[in-house]
């Protein structure tokens, strides 16, 4: 799915999150959110996703307006940094979560649901956890389930808040290659945000390099390093 | 021939860790709280009892019998069943509205919450009376339709409610301020309704929070005494609780019927605590995963 942000700005109360950024993400891309703390990465992914809307701007997904399309009817996969699994429930319900939620005519069955859950864990390369609770998974595994739970919608596009942030370094390497592969299958439109210019630089096809709520430079991982367009840019990809 | 390797000169003898302390001051913390609980807590419980069996069980017994015994205990229940489901409401949507949401005045709002744990029940009584009384304008008005609120069932609810409504709304906030609002939001995304969310979601995470401030509110919803003995009138048969009902006993000499009717209460206490803890025992092991999270 294509995604047009047109002009979008936030304010919280009399802080400005993000002034007017527009960009357009390719159906099917692979897209980095780059930049500190504070740059309006996430703000930018949560009104993508529903979570926030926009003070002013609009979002177009494949040319129709969803400016104002409910959290519940974008059909967006979502992974937040910390997981957000069900603590009550065991992987398989968490991964079922989003069918069972359905309107009764298009949920699928008990039988179907089953079948998809395991597909799911098959894919996550974790066949035979179902029936565990998320205390009882690694953050790696825990980081994965999350990632099945948002594909068991069949969603539109994945949106991946931090999605390693809170790992060591050699899970976070393997995860970035699940996560490449994931998407490669899935042929899903992706939007991940990162502080980290590595990840970013490794596994997305565009970087969009972010400071202070504006966009600083929208490019291949090779453009930005090799003709960075302003000074912030210059000095974060080095630093 | 068998080589033993002595490694306990590795472990020097006083290794221990260094939030714990000598053995005789652990021994003499341990059994100055033992003291303390039994003297503060223990013994006035056995005291209760004891008073109430002075003269035999069937006396005792026979002393919560007669009708006004009776009615008090109705309505003692009676108050509890209304005000502790309309308080766990109240402290849910409250919570939920100071830990999901940012609006401006949430800071006054959770003061206003505390407001009935710091200003003293006899007060919270006069203002109702005040409020409701006869001589006001809303309380003259209630009296001329017939729905007096002073001295009758509703202002005795009312009183209860406003002492019991902190209980669930403090147990609920750090619970749920501390678990976020990530998993609902991941719920929302997932295609969930508010209701829906709210159901299988944010009502798991804090059910034991909820029982517990449940309990809690029920305990103080049938022992509330002071606010309450303001807007009852100390009717007998009508509007005297159980409370009010042991004050009156006492001071008319009853003292097994006092005694009786204070036992009953503090079993029925006792019976929520039991509760808790047998729940707590049962579910032991989903608790410890919850709080491993």
């Amino acid at each position: 799915m294509q995604i047009e942000i047109d002009e979008i700005a936030k304010e919280f109360g009399t802080a400005t999150a993000l002034h007017a950024v527009s960009l357009s993400i390719p159906s099917g891309a692979l897209i980095a959110l780059l930049g500190p703390s504070g740059s309006g990465k996430s703000t930018l992914l949560r009104i993508l996703g529903g979570l926030e809307f926009p003070t002013s701007g609009r979002v177009l997904f494949d040319g129709e307006d969803a400016t104002g399309l409910s959290v519940q009817n974008r059909r967006a996969g979502f992974v937040f940094q910390h997981y957000a699994l069900f603590r009550h429930m065991t992987v398989f319900e968490n991964i079922a979560y989003g069918l069972r939620a359905r309107p009764r005519p298009t949920r699928p069955t008990n039988a179907e649901i089953e079948r998809r859950v395991n597909r799911l864990l098959d894919l996550i390369q974790l066949p035979d956890i179902g029936k565990r609770y998320p205390s009882q998974l690694s953050g790696g595994q825990r980081q994965r389930v999350a990632l099945a739970r948002a594909l068991a919608i069949e969603p539109r596009m994945l949106l991946l808040d931090e999605p390693f942030g809170a790992l060591d370094a050699r899970v976070r390497k393997e995860l970035r290659q699940g996560l490449r592969d994931i998407h490669d299958t899935t042929g899903l439109t992706t939007v991940f945000v990162t502080h980290d210019q590595d990840e970013a630089m490794e596994l997305a096809d565009l970087v969009v390099v972010m400071s202070m709520g504006r966009i600083e430079q929208v490019g291949k991982p090779a453009e930005i390093r090799a003709k960075p367009k302003t000074q912030f840019v210059r000095e974060f990809i080095s630093a | 021939m068998t080589t033993t390797i002595k490694t306990s000169h590795l472990r020097p003898r006083s290794f221990r860790s260094a939030t714990e302390e000598p053995a005789w001051m652990r021994y003499t913390l341990i059994i100055t709280v033992l003291i303390v609980l039994s003297v503060l807590l223990f013994a006035p419980l056995i005291a209760v009892f004891a008073e109430a069996l002075e003269d035999g069980l069937v006396m005792a017994i026979e002393s919560l019998g007669n009708r006004n015994a009776r009615e008090a205990i109705k309505l003692t229940l009676t108050i509890a069943a209304i005000a502790v489901p309309a308080n766990a409401a109240f402290g849910i949507a409250a919570a939920w509205a100071i830990t999901k949401f940012d609006w401006r005045g949430k800071a006054f709002v959770i003061t206003l919450i505390d407001l009935p744990f710091s200003v003293s029940p006899v007060v919270a009584g006069l203002c109702l009376v005040l409020l409701f009384g006869a001589n006001s304008l809303l309380g003259g008005w209630l009296v001329a339709h017939g729905y007096p609120v002073i001295f009758a069932v509703p202002g005795i609810v009312l009183a209860t409610m406003f002492i019991t409504f902190p209980f669930v709304a403090r147990e609920l906030i750090p619970v749920m301020t501390e678990q976020g609002r990530s998993e609902e939001e991941a719920a929302l995304t997932l295609g969930a309704s508010g209701w829906r969310t709210f159901f299988t979601v944010t009502l798991p995470n804090i059910r034991w929070a909820l029982l517990y401030g449940i309990l809690l509110c029920n305990a103080r919803a049938m022992g509330e005494f002071g606010a309450v003995a303001v807007v009852s009138g100390k009717i007998r048969g009508q509007t005297a609780t159980m409370p009010i009902m042991i004050e009156m006993l006492y001071n008319e000499y009853l003292s097994v019927a006092a005694f009786s009717m204070a036992a009953l209460l503090a079993v029925l206490a006792l019976v929520t605590l039991l509760l808790k803890s047998a729940l707590e025992w049962r579910y032991a092991d989903q608790l410890a995963a919850a709080h491993r999270h």
